[in-house]
Order: C-alpha cells, then sequence, then structure tokens
C-alpha cells in the first residue's frame, strides 16, 4: 500500500462521515419539527381549562340527580334516598362482576366523613358509551341506572349488575367544598 | 455578481422607503424627538417581558381602562399562564388568584328550567365585556365604542410605543381653556379648538386644521380622541408601592397590553433560538458536504 | 417526469415486480436521481427546490390551520387568536403559515426574475414557462383568499375592494360579483367559499408543479449559458448528489431567513389593521394589500383617465390583468436567439432597469397616489372661488395681485395660490371669502410616478424584448456549457458563484 491510496482512504472516510453527519442533522432536525405538528391536535389549553367544574349539590331532590357536561362528557350527581343506599349497601360485594363496595364508590368531604347520600359518577355506560337513563324513567333492573342501548343495568351504587358492560360507572376525581354544599369535578 | 448587487439595492431602496411610507399615515410627535420612551424589556431578540411591570399594569387596566374596554379573546385563566400578572411561580397561588378575580365577575347561564340565572365567572370563562353589545359600547361613549384590547397592540402601529405616546401625549390640563389650547412652539403657532366631547392628542391619527385659527400649514400634529385623558399622577395606587407617575402608569399598562397582544413571545423567541443555532450548523454541515461532493467538477 | 432513459436497474425481486406493474421507482430515480442536470447552473436555480419546500410548508401547516379554524364571521377572528393563544403550537403553525406565504412569492419572484434573465422562457420551454405563470397566478388567488380568512379590518375591506374589480366589467360585472360573494356584499357565505377554495387551490397549484416539472424535464434544464447539454458526460452531472447538495444548502440559508421572520418578526410583513376584527361600518385609513401585490395594485390605481369608451375603473382592472396576462406571451414577444443576457450587454441593462421598475411599483402600491413624492417648493395656501363672466374674474385677480397671490382661472373658478399666511388671509377678507385656505404641495405625486413606472413596465415587454433582438449585437456565445467553464476566471472559494 503506497501513501497515496492510505492518504485516498483517510479522505474518504472524512467525506463519508460529512455526508452522514448531514443526513443525520436533517433526519435529526426533521424528527423534532414533527412534534409540534403532533401536538398541536392535543387538547388546546381553552379545552383543558374547561375540564374541571364546581358544582353545587345542596339542590338536587332526594332521589333524584342532575345531569352536567364537563368537556362533552356527561356526570350523574344522584342523591339517594335511604332505601337506594341500604340496597346499595347490602349487596355481596363477591358477587359482582366488578367488585366494589359502596364506600369505595364515595369520596370523604372537607371533615373526612363520607356523604353516603350524594353518589356521583361518570354519566357514559362502560359497554360503548351511551348515556344510561336514571330517575324519572327506567332505572332498570337494580334501581339505579339502565342503559337502552345494549340493557346493561346498574344498581344505585353505579355498579354493573347484569348486561354486557365489563366494569362500573367510573367514579370520577371530585372534592367536597368546605361546607359541603358543592363539589369540584375534574377529569 | 451584478445581479445579487442589483437586488440588493432594490431591497434597501425598499426598505427604506416602507418606514418612510408608513410614517406619513400615521400621527406625527407634538414636539419632535421630546418623547422619552421607555426602555421596553421585552424588545429585540432576547427580550422578556418585566413580570412586575406586567402586574402593575393590570392593576391599571382594571383600575381605569376595565370600565370600557373589553378583552374578550381573553380567559381569567390567562392571567395565571406563564408571564401572566397572577404568574407567581406557585401554581397553588396562581390558581387562588385567578379564580378570585374571576368570581369577581358574573355571567348569564341557562339554567335547568330555562331561566337565565347569574353566577360567577369562572378561570375558563373568557373575559365579561364592560357593555352587553356593541351598540351599547358606542351609544355610552359619544357614538366611539372604545376599542377592545386584546389585540391592541399588534393592531396599532409602533404597538406599546404608540400606547404609550398616546396615554401620555395628552395637553396638561392647564394648557387647556375653555376648551381651546395655545400653540406657540416651532412649528405652531395659533389656537386649536377642541370639538365637543373630543380630546386633542398628538399621537391620535386624524386632522386637525378645520379646529385651528392659524396658518394650516403649520396645523397642530395629531387629531380628536374621544377618550378624554385617562392617566394622571397618582391615579392608581400600586400595590407593590411603585411612584404612580403618569409615565409609569402608561409604560406599565403597555407592558400589560403587550404581554396580552402576544402572551407567547417568550416561548417564540426561546424556540427562534434553538431554531436558528441548529440551521446554523446544518447550514455548515451540508455546506461541508457539498464542496465535498462537487470537488472533483469544474462548475 | 424524465426527457431521458432512466438508469434504474431493479435488483430485488420485489423491486422487479413493482417495476414491470408502476414503474414509479423508475420515474422518480429518472427524475430526480439521475437525471442529467447542467453542471454549470449557480445559486438562482436553487429557488425551484426553495419553491418546492415553500408549497409543501404552505399545505402542511395550511391542514393543521383547518382543524382549529372556524370558517364564520362572527368566530373567524377568535378562532385564528384561539389558535395563537390555546392550540398547542398554534402560534408557529400560524406564523409559518402566514410568513410562508411572503417567503412564497419572494421566492417565486426571484425565480421568474431568473427565468427572464437567462432566457429560459424560449424555445423550447415556453410550456414549462407558461405552466409556471398559471402557477403564479393560482398562488396570487390562494393568498388573496386566504388573506380574506382571519377576517380582520384589512381581510375584509380588502376583499371588498378586489370584488368590486370584477364588478366594474360591463353588465356582467355585477351579476358575476354578487354570484361570487354569494351575497350583495362581502359576508359569511364569501368567507366559507373563500375558505373552501383556499383549501383547494393548493394541490391544483402542486398538480401544475408536476406538470411544470415534466415540461423542463423533457427538455432539459436551461443553464446560465443558454446553450443545450450537447455531451452530457461533460456537461452535465446526474442530478442526485450533486444539485440535492446544492439545492439543499440553499434551502437551510432560506429556512434561516425564514425563521427570522417567523420567530423575530412575525408580524412585520402584515398590517397592523388586521389584527382590528372586520367592521363593514367602518372602512381602513388606507387600504394595501400584503407586500406582494403592490406592484399590481400600483398598476390597477394608475389609470385614472378615461380611455376612449373604457371608464377609468375598468381600465385599471384591464392594466392590472394585462401586467399578468402579458408573462405568458412572453416567449413570443421577445425576438433574440441568443437566451442568456449574460451574451447580451444592452438586454441586460434593460433587464436591471425593469426589476428597478417592479421594485419603485411595489413601494408606489404601499403609498398614497395623491402624496407627493418629489417636491417642487414650499406648501402653498389655495383658495378657489367662482365667477361669472371677465370683470368679476379681474376683480378676482385684482385682489389676487395686490396681496401677492398667484391668481389662475379655468372653466368659470378662479385659483389663487398664496405664500404667505397674512397675504391670505388679508385677499379672503379683502374677496368675502369665509373658508379657510386649502394647504396645495406642489410637486409630482406618485400617481405621475406610477403611471411613468407602468409605462416602463408595458414598454418593456412590449418595446424592448421585440425590438432589441432585432437590433442590439449579442457577444458570442460559447460552443458548449464545458467550454465556458474552461474559459472562465478562476472563482476563489465564494459561496454564490459570479454572474
Amino acid at each position: 500500500m503506497t501513501d497515496e491510496t492510505i492518504h485516498e482512504t483517510v479522505d474518504e472516510d472524512r467525506r463519508d462521515f460529512i455526508h452522514i453527519a448531514a443526513g443525520a442533522a436533517v433526519v435529526g432536525g426533521a424528527g423534532a419539527l414533527a412534534w409540534p405538528f403532533v401536538a398541536q391536535m392535543l387538547p388546546a389549553m381553552d379545552t383543558r381549562a374547561a375540564s374541571s367544574l364546581e358544582v353545587a349539590v345542596t339542590g338536587i331532590p332526594e332521589g333524584g340527580e342532575i345531569r352536567v357536561l364537563i368537556g362533552g362528557k356527561p356526570f350523574f350527581l344522584r342523591r339517594r334516598t335511604p332505601a337506594e343506599i341500604e340496597s346499595a349497601e347490602a349487596v355481596d360485594v363477591s358477587t359482582l362482576r366488578d367488585p366494589e363496595t359502596d364506600d369505595e364508590r364515595l369520596r370523604p368531604m372537607g371533615d373526612g366523613n363520607l356523604n353516603r347520600a350524594l353518589l356521583i359518577v361518570s354519566g357514559s355506560c362502560t359497554h360503548l358509551g351511551c348515556v344510561p337513563v336514571g330517575p324519572g324513567s327506567n332505572t332498570g333492573d337494580f334501581g339505579g341506572w339502565y342503559c337502552p342501548c345494549h340493557g346493561s343495568h346498574y344498581d344505585t351504587s353505579g355498579r354493573i349488575r347484569k348486561g354486557p358492560a365489563p366494569t362500573n360507572l367510573p367514579v370520577p376525581t371530585y372534592e367536597y367544598n368546605a361546607d359541603g354544599s358543592a363539589v369540584t369535578i375534574s377529569l | 455578481m451584478k445581479v445579487i448587487k442589483a437586488f440588493v439595492a432594490g431591497l434597501a431602496l425598499v426598505g427604506l422607503s416602507a418606514p418612510a411610507a408608513m410614517a406619513a399615515g400615521g400621527a406625527k410627535p407634538l414636539h419632535d424627538g421630546e418623547t422619552h420612551l421607555p426602555e421596553w424589556t421585552f424588545s429585540g431578540p432576547f427580550g422578556k417581558y418585566d413580570k412586575d411591570a406586567v402586574q402593575r399594569g393590570f392593576q391599571v387596566y382594571t383600575e381605569v381602562c376595565a370600565s370600557c374596554h373589553g378583552m374578550k379573546l381573553l380567559s381569567y385563566r390567562n392571567l395565571g399562564e406563564h408571564g401572566g400578572p397572577f404568574d407567581k411561580g406557585d401554581a397553588e397561588v396562581t390558581d387562588a388568584l385567578v379564580k378570585e378575580f374571576a368570581a369577581q365577575y358574573t355571567v348569564n347561564e341557562v339554567d335547568d328550567i330555562g331561566d337565565i340565572v347569574e353566577r360567577p365567572a369562572r378561570p375558563s370563562d373568557r373575559f365579561v365585556d364592560p357593555y352587553p353589545n356593541v351598540q351599547a359600547a358606542a351609544a355610552g361613549n359619544g357614538g366611539a365604542a372604545p376599542p377592545d384590547f386584546s389585540v391592541i397592540a399588534k393592531a396599532r402601529h409602533g404597538g406599546a410605543d404608540y400606547i404609550y405616546r398616546l396615554m401620555t401625549g395628552y395637553p396638561d390640563p392647564e394648557e387647556i381653556v375653555d376648551g381651546i389650547i395655545e400653540f406657540n412652539d416651532e412649528h405652531s403657532h395659533g389656537e386649536l379648538t377642541q370639538p365637543a366631547g373630543l380630546y386633542y392628542n398628538p399621537y391620535f391619527a386624524g386632522d386637525t386644521k378645520e379646529n385651528w385659527s392659524g396658518d394650516p400649514r403649520h396645523a397642530p400634529y395629531g387629531g380628536f380622541i374621544a377618550m378624554p385623558p385617562q392617566l394622571t399622577d397618582g391615579r392608581v395606587e400600586y400595590l407593590d408601592g411603585t411612584e404612580s407617575t403618569r409615565e409609569q402608569l402608561a409604560a406599565d399598562v403597555a407592558e400589560f397590553l403587550a404581554w396580552a397582544s402576544d402572551p407567547k413571545m417568550e416561548n417564540r423567541k426561546s424556540l427562534g433560538l434553538g431554531v436558528m443555532i441548529y440551521l446554523f450548523f446544518l447550514a455548515l454541515i451540508v455546506y461541508f458536504s457539498y464542496k465535498q461532493i462537487w470537488r472533483n467538477v469544474e462548475h | 417526469m424524465s426527457g431521458h432513459e432512466s438508469t434504474y436497474k431493479p435488483n430485488t425481486g420485489i423491486e422487479k415486480w413493482l417495476d414491470a406493474r408502476l414503474p414509479i421507482v423508475r420515474l422518480v430515480h429518472g427524475s430526480f436521481v439521475d437525471f442529467p442536470t447542467p453542471k454549470n447552473l449557480n445559486y438562482w436555480w436553487t429557488f425551484g427546490g426553495i419553491l418546492a419546500v415553500c408549497l409543501m410548508t404552505q399545505i402542511i401547516t395550511g391542514i393543521v390551520l383547518a382543524m382549529h379554524y372556524v370558517p364564520n364571521t362572527e368566530m373567524a377572528f377568535a378562532s385564528v387568536e384561539r389558535i395563537m393563544r390555546d392550540v398547542e403550537y398554534g402560534w408557529l403553525m400560524r406564523y409559518i403559515h402566514a410568513n410562508g406565504a411572503s417567503m412564497f412569492f419572494l421566492a417565486v419572484y426571484i425565480h421568474m426574475f431568473r427565468g427572464l434573465y437567462y432566457g429560459s422562457y424560449k424555445a423550447p420551454r415556453e410550456i414549462s414557462w407558461i405552466l409556471g405563470v398559471v402557477i403564479y397566478l393560482l398562488m396570487t388567488g390562494t393568498a388573496f383568499m386566504g388573506y380574506v380568512l382571519p377576517w380582520g379590518q384589512m381581510s375584509l375591506h380588502g376583499s371588498a375592494v378586489i370584488t368590486s374589480l370584477i364588478g366594474s366589467l360591463p353588465l356582467i360585472g355585477e351579476p358575476i360579483q354578487i354570484w361570487l360573494q354569494g351575497a350583495p356584499s362581502i359576508g359569511n357565505a364569501t368567507l366559507n367559499r373563500f375558505f373552501s377554495l383556499h383549501y383547494l387551490l393548493p394541490f391544483m397549484i402542486a398538480g401544475v408543479v408536476i406538470l411544470h416539472i415534466w415540461a423542463f424535464h423533457t427538455t432539459g434544464n436551461n443553464n446560465p449559458t443558454g446553450v443545450e447539454i450537447k455531451d452530457p458526460k461533460k456537461d452535465a452531472v446526474p442530478f442526485h448528489p450533486y444539485y440535492t447538495v446544492k439545492d439543499g444548502f440553499a434551502i437551510i440559508v432560506f429556512l434561516m431567513i425564514f425563521a427570522g421572520f417567523v420567530f423575530y418578526a412575525p408580524d412585520v410583513l402584515g398590517h397592523a389593521d388586521n389584527y382590528i376584527e372586520g367592521n363593514p361600518l367602518k372602512t381602513p385609513a388606507h387600504i394595501v394589500p400584503e407586500w406582494y401585490l403592490l406592484p399590481f395594485y400600483a398598476i390597477l390605481r394608475a389609470i385614472t383617465f378615461d380611455i376612449g369608451p373604457i371608464p377609468a375603473k375598468l381600465g385599471g382592472v384591464f392594466a392590472m390583468f394585462a401586467a399578468i396576462a402579458v408573462l405568458f406571451i412572453i416567449p413570443w414577444l421577445d425576438t433574440s436567439k441568443v437566451r442568456s443576457l449574460r451574451y447580451r450587454p444592452l438586454a441586460r441593462q434593460f433587464f436591471f432597469g425593469f426589476v428597478f421598475v417592479c421594485l419603485m411599483l411595489g413601494v408606489a402600491g404601499a403609498s398614497n397616489p395623491d402624496d407627493v413624492v418629489i417636491p417642487t417648493g414650499g406648501d402653498k395656501l389655495r383658495y378657489e372661488a367662482s365667477f361669472e363672466g371677465t370683470a368679476e374674474r379681474d376683480a378676482i385677480k385684482a385682489v389676487a395681485a395686490s396681496h401677492d397671490g398667484k391668481f389662475s382661472a379655468s372653466k368659470g373658478v378662479a385659483t389663487v395660490m398664496f405664500d404667505d399666511y397674512h397675504d391670505a388671509t388679508e385677499f379672503a377678507e379683502a374677496a368675502g371669502i369665509e373658508e379657510k385656505p386649502a394647504v396645495y404641495h406642489p410637486g409630482v405625486k406618485w400617481l405621475l410616478v406610477t403611471q411613468i413606472l407602468m409605462f416602463c413596465y408595458f414598454a418593456y415587454f412590449f418595446l424592448v424584448l421585440p425590438i432589441l433582438g432585432l437590433v442590439e449585437r449579442p457577444k458570442d456565445e460559447p460552443e458548449s456549457i464545458a467550454k465556458s467553464i474552461h474559459h472562465k476566471e478562476p472563482t476563489e472559494g465564494s459561496a454564490i458563484p459570479a454572474e
């Protein structure tokens, strides 16, 4: 191998390096550029800001419920009658499809006690997202909610008892205010 | 090379004549060279908003401007976002401040039985306009609806400079006797009569010839604005104890409005720096790659 | 899209399978890999690639913006501000799109001037040129409709001005205008259709771009000498990697300028009034289009006189459209056989003059036609008084003369000019005039300058191009591209080659 060919080889390597570096830099830049284009489809700041809501609960009549939309998703706030509370607590949890006690589905108030009368659950059926019907209409076989789409029955704790839905109506993240007159529900 | 030179010359020409064309349209300063503009911290490629000034400016806006000028494109939550007046660095403190501030305002809502009820505004609500509609705004202000302030710094040539000049440009009250202002400076000699309900401002676009007693060629610069002078020394008692001179108030409110018009400016400039550095090095690498590829080709 | 036999050799089985059925890889390979490209292309030739980048940028950011924009007069302005404030990186998308339009036009103008300078429109490349003009027309239409979408004051009143131009056509004008607007005025219907068309046209541009490339790949690229490739081995290099890397470098430099605007001066090319929500009851003081349409706007306003049966307004519209339409027939207006202005010293001087005229038309378009460009003396005070009969006229003249006033009269109206304010007031008192004097600025107004510039613009096409080719004595063209390189002075490592 002569000096000249060695020189050529070194030159060749350096030459390749610069092209690879250029290519890598372009690919890296393109990758970074892709992020804003992906991120722009995330929920915008106004959408995220509208994803929690303070709801006054004092006006809900016993045995009745109010329905609120937060960020376009429905939620049920129900003031249960003593009988409904009793029937929710009487269930043998081990027989349930999605075992949860009634207490697990409630959140403590400011003083640490549970407000057993007030049940707050998501308003989308866990089967395919329809909105179940409730008090004042058909409450289903278990006195809670009934989903007219495919016939899921929920009990007075929002737990799935019959029908195709796989899980209980989810309990959203919520907090009572200091005097318990309102709750702040967040997505 | 000649082509390049011609283009550079042409572009330079356009660059020189464009500002001149713009200046002809806008108002000229009252006394050339006598306006001292504040040194904005947000100008330049690395400029950032002065947080304290934004906070003070927000106080000026709420106490002085907000009774007539809405900011309907802003939401209360914006006040707590990066660089905003309630951005205290602690999310909880900020959220509480924003919530408390928003709750001072009421918005209308339809309740379950179809009645329109009022509820306190939430951080996610848009700023409540001082007037129910444009007609009411115009009727309440002598026919001239006060402009919305959401993007006002972008909507005026000169931006914050213009706001500062306009707010500090009104003649002193003692200069106005029975609606007449006496001019005796290098440019103008004579008397200017303010029309009823209008106020002379040298920075407001308009024409003063009709109300000028002297030589129309030397009519004062500027025009008549429907807004009476608002900022006077001590008009606002600053929470942070800053002395509230007219100039300070004007500079602060201009800073706040600049922030409100362009809240993403700091993100923009910092991302821009990264992009420019990346492009610079990429250009360098690709240039060497180009030189390598072409090294054996005569061209 | 390649006018030559591609050297593409499918190696693997799947490549062969595809090549026998849809030779798309062969097409791309032939067009953008081994396409023989003249080896002497300078940096002015990189603007084709830059324009492709601009088009892609506009389409991609435009699709993003369309996901968030609301084409409704009640909500459009607020939805744009929502993009700026609430959408993740929305401000970046919008600033890229808004400044991208300016960058696109900057690049297309350089590209067009390059074509003019090097005679790229001449046979056999007429179709390439004409397709390019079609692209440019589509671009102006797209840009115009895009500017309406934010629904600011300039959006609304600018579009009102432009659509009313069509209304100036005799008989059919008004029905067409109403049809275009979908209402008697610019409104929600107009905004909706402009949004639809603004989304459509860029894809039509992309289609014509493919035809444009097909056309000049059929004839081969022009080059700075204007001499065709004689021997591809000596005169040409394959497009890749030689021009991919050169175009790439130029694109990066261009992107730095682009990024400078987007990140550090995003609103400098726009107009402040467009940040005021559109208000049909209030017209902005000065309606001006975006900078890239200013030369045509200047021509539109330059016709202030009736031409025979054509009223001034319609004349302006015709002149404006003619200014673009003339580009289509350049290949047949230019009588010179020599393509490149390198070898036409005289024509080159005229070309630079033409570039200057175009730039100045842009400045004229931004200026008020009644403003004085070159003052011919101090401002004067002017009184006008009507008179009946020579006796009355002479009386005014006498009073004017006694107060140093310059008197002139025509059609029963006397005009008296004064330098001095006291003379003027005394004259007014003596003549019983109560109004204040008007201020008269003597000098050459933009209107006249614009008219001269417009004359030069059309003269370049209709006088210079046809006549010069017949009378000038061009220098000798080189025999081949390779020879032109050998005879050239060696250029030291400057980034931009000579010429």
